[in-house]
């Protein structure tokens, strides 16, 4: 086995694992990942990144479900508004420039994490 | 109407292209009274479809490097197993207190992170 098959598998052990611990975050692994190890540009690293995490989370979603059943009702509410929302996002984008966008979202998940924290 | 405006809100920030589950995870534990567990399970239901459509498109598109995704699929289907085990057992508000970490440095590499 190449040393390069090696470092993508501890890539996926690692991403698998915060994905499936927190349900959320594969993202933020993969992608710098797969652009400062593997060397991938930036917009080919996001797709690949979907194609690993869409698989890994159907199988924690299964996990998470056998243990804890979330009301039907409960989800679909929230799809329906996530569907129609990132419609709308995805049309925003264009418009504010992204070193901004970033900025204000720093802000807000550090604000909400320490919330989190002292809840 | 409450989760709604939830979702919606949530699909906004994940549409402009930054993480989508660092919005609805703790919207739904601090508005909703959600538990740590039910929250993540509900970000895990809702990436799927979103999911798919994105996949469909970048598949069209060539952007995904399949010999990379087999590799790291592999190795992700162990951590998987093992992480969704963890969040399983813990106790719902350490795992919050983990969550809370996580997203602190989240936020810090999107404030730092420069722009290429």
């Amino acid at each position: 086995m190449h040393s390069n098959q090696i470092k993508l598998i501890g890539i996926g052990l690692i991403t698998g694992f915060i994905n499936g611990i927190f349900g959320s975050g594969g993202g933020m692994i993969i992608v710098p990942a797969l652009v400062f190890l593997m060397d991938v540009e930036e917009h080919k690293a996001h797709a690949t990144a979907i194609s690993i995490i869409l698989p890994l989370s159907i199988i924690s979603t299964f996990l998470y479900l056998k243990e804890d059943m979330i009301q039907f009702n409960i989800v679909l509410n929230i799809a329906l508004g996530g569907v129609i929302g990132s419609l709308i996002g995805a049309k925003f984008l264009k418009k504010i420039p992204a070193h901004i966008l970033r900025k204000i979202f720093g802000g807000i998940i550090i604000l909400t994490a320490i919330r989190m924290m002292l809840r | 109407m409450k989760l709604f405006v939830i979702g919606l809100l949530s699909g906004i920030i994940s549409g402009m292209g930054i993480g989508g589950g660092s919005i609805l995870i703790p919207s739904l534990v601090l508005f909703a009274n959600l538990v740590q567990q039910q929250a993540q399970s509900i970000n895990l239901i809702v990436f799927i479809p979103v999911a798919i459509a994105a996949l469909i498109v970048h598949i069209k598109e060539k952007n995904i490097i399949f010999k990379f995704t087999k590799w790291i699929v592999l190795g992700g289907i162990a951590g998987a197993i093992l992480g969704s085990i963890v969040a399983i057992r813990i106790n719902p508000d350490t795992l919050r207190k983990f969550f809370s970490f996580f997203l602190f440095f989240i936020g810090l590499y999107e404030l730092k992170k420069k722009d290429r």
